[in-house]
């Protein structure tokens, strides 16, 4: 794809080149991840998203080498993660920061203390790592809290930690295992502002998993879907969300996006069938949709109904959802005439 | 109780202190290291080396599994060996020593086990080699848990101390035995074994408050 771009790319910051990874497995091998090619721009948020076991923790580790291929490249910032090792390996460590799950702070050190632990291990010399120190913890919020331990701080508060230890080191990516799955909804969006701040402000480039798609809406601009150890779907964010192709992708949408169908229409939906088309309509902007609905009505003389929407923004633009149930003698004439206006849309299904 | 037996009682109390602070120290000095080794040497752990450590836990087996007492005989001609002589207070320390340390080094072992994986992952993830994790984030993480089973034993000790006298090792139990016992002076046996009481419970105690003071894992000074 990007040979065939006009303008040549600036390198990834970090590029997945036919990447295997295989655990034994009782005497044989189970593959974690299969054939994945993958490039993280630099400077942008990436999200990849995928089920429990899909391989995502798999793939994060193997950027800065906590895990090996078994075959395949990865390679950051231009240098070979798979043939890095011993003093190579630890020096390309310092150049990506990772935040974690489960925060993996220490518990006998306080804000401060677990904060300077990467510049220890770096053998920043002493008389640099304080106000260095200082400096972090003023950019992640937590002034107030410096001298404080784990245990007494929040879940929002520890990960704040986490943000300011990962990028002590100055790291040119971060590396962001389920960064917010144990944080509640508002933590979530402070800790995700503050990513997208960092992203900017310094940057950095960030390489994010979850299984929320409503983490890759609010900050990430790529994202991949990954699924039993293979990227099924991968492109901009606002595209995905868009013209979804893979069937995981769908189901992970429907979570977040108005495509959420009432249960009661959900339960008789069937793929095929003479019943009343199900239509997802998704347009950018947020002033399209409204008016062509009315004139379907009048131009087409189609009764088109409303069974969900929602405007969002995705990505910093705006993103229009809206599903309708339409009959189905009329669905092909329906969808031309909202493909002649820029309109997407994907047909859910019928009612049953 | 005359002023003789009391000078008596006292420098008794003294020598266990002696056996168990030397024999604690230096069964310390072996017991961590090998704690730590055990900790980090099966495959695919910090220090990958899962012959020697098999080899080593079988020798600390094997050291756990014999009864002090049969320790301390079995052991005479090494005793003469190391301290100069197999009898006395101070060679009553090597088998001490020998029986603390394989403890010690289970006792590190397990605090250093329970030390959470993720803190080891974020360690490497830093760019950490494996000298830096265990003096920066095992250690310092399992110092709690070290102190408390460092308490267990020099209470052990203090225990073993008193069966020394069977190689002319001196302290409390054994002026418990010889006037106590042997003497029939019940009121000896008693002052001993309220010194004896006491001393446990000052180390268990002040082991206790360390570890007390040094563990942060929960947030217990926040209040209520
Ligand atoms: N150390 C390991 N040994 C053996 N199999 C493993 C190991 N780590 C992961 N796996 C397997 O690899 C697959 C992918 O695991 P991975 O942890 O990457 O999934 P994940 O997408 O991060 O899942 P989750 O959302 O639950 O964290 C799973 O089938 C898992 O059982
Ligand atoms: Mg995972």
């Amino acid at each position: 794809m990007s040979q065939m771009s006009p303008v040549p790319q600036a390198a990834p910051a970090i590029a997945f080149r036919d990447v295997v990874k295989t655990w034994p497995h009782r005497g044989g091998a189970v593959a974690a991840l299969d054939h994945v090619d993958l490039q993280v721009p630099r400077g942008g948020i990436t999200g990849v998203i995928g089920r429990s076991g899909a391989g995502k923790s798999t793939l994060l580790r193997l950027v800065n080498g906590l895990e090996r291929a078994s075959s395949g490249q990865v390679e950051v910032l231009g240098r070979d993660v798979t043939a890095a090792s011993g003093r190579g390996l630890r020096d390309l460590r310092r150049n990506v920061g990772m935040i974690f799950q489960h925060f993996n702070l220490l518990a006998n050190r306080t804000v401060r203390g677990n904060v300077a632990l990467p510049l220890e291990i770096a053998g920043t010399p002493r008389g640099r790592i304080g106000p260095r120190v200082d400096e972090l913890i003023d950019l992640v919020g937590l002034g107030p809290l410096a001298d404080r331990y784990p245990a007494q701080l929040s879940g929002g508060q520890k990960q704040r930690v986490g943000i300011a230890r990962a990028l002590a080191t100055e790291p040119k990516v971060l590396l962001s295992d389920e960064a917010t799955s144990a944080l509640d909804p508002e933590t979530t969006t402070s800790v995700l502002a503050l990513l997208r701040n960092i992203n900017r402000e310094l940057g950095l480039t960030i390489l994010l998993i979850t299984h929320e798609m409503a983490v890759v809406r609010d900050i990430c601009q790529h994202v991949a879907v990954i699924e039993a150890g293979k990227i099924v779907e991968s492109g901009s964010t606002y595209d995905i969300f868009a013209a979804p192709t893979h069937e995981v992708t769908r189901s992970f949408l429907s979570g977040v996006t108005g495509a959420a169908l009432p249960g009661f229409i959900a339960r008789r939906i069937v793929p095929e069938g003479a019943g009343p088309a199900i239509l997802r309509i998704t347009f950018a902007g947020d002033s399209a949709a409204e008016p062509v609905l009315s004139r379907i009505g009048s131009q087409l003389g189609v009764d088109a109904s409303i069974l969900s929407g929602a405007i969002e923004e995705i990505d910093g633009r705006p993103f229009g959802n809206l599903t309708v149930e339409v009959p189905a003698a009329d669905l092909s004439r329906v969808r031309d005439f909202l493909h002649a206006r820029q309109l997407g849309t994907e047909v859910l299904g019928h009612v049953g | 109780m005359s002023a003789n037996l009391a000078a008596l009682i006292w420098e008794a109390t003294l020598q266990t202190l002696y056996m168990v602070a030397v024999s604690g120290l230096i069964g310390t000095a072996i017991g961590l290291p090998l704690g730590v080794f055990l900790a980090t040497s099966k495959r695919g752990e910090l220090m990958s080396a899962p012959l020697a450590n098999r080899i080593l836990g079988l020798i600390v087996n094997a050291m756990r599994s014999i009864p002090f007492i049969i320790l301390v005989v079995a052991i005479i001609p090494f005793t003469r060996a190391i301290a100069g002589t197999s009898i006395g207070t101070t060679a009553a320390i090597v088998p001490l020593t020998l029986a603390a340390a394989p403890f010690i080094a289970r006792i590190v072992e397990t605090a250093i086990r329970d030390v959470d994986g993720g803190l080891i992952e974020a360690a490497r993830a830093m760019g950490a080699n494996p000298g830096q994790i265990i003096r920066k984030v095992l250690l310092p993480e399992a110092l709690p848990g070290i102190v408390l089973g460092l308490t267990l034993a020099m209470v052990s000790l203090i225990g073993y101390s008193a069966m020394v006298g069977a190689v002319g090792g001196e302290g409390l139990g054994d002026l418990g035995i010889r006037y106590g016992y042997q003497r029939f002076m019940p009121g000896v046996m008693l002052v001993v074994v309220v010194v004896l009481i006491v001393l446990v419970q000052a180390v268990q105690s002040t082991g206790e408050w360390i570890a007390r003071r040094l563990d942060h894992r929960a947030a217990k000074d926040r209040g209520p």
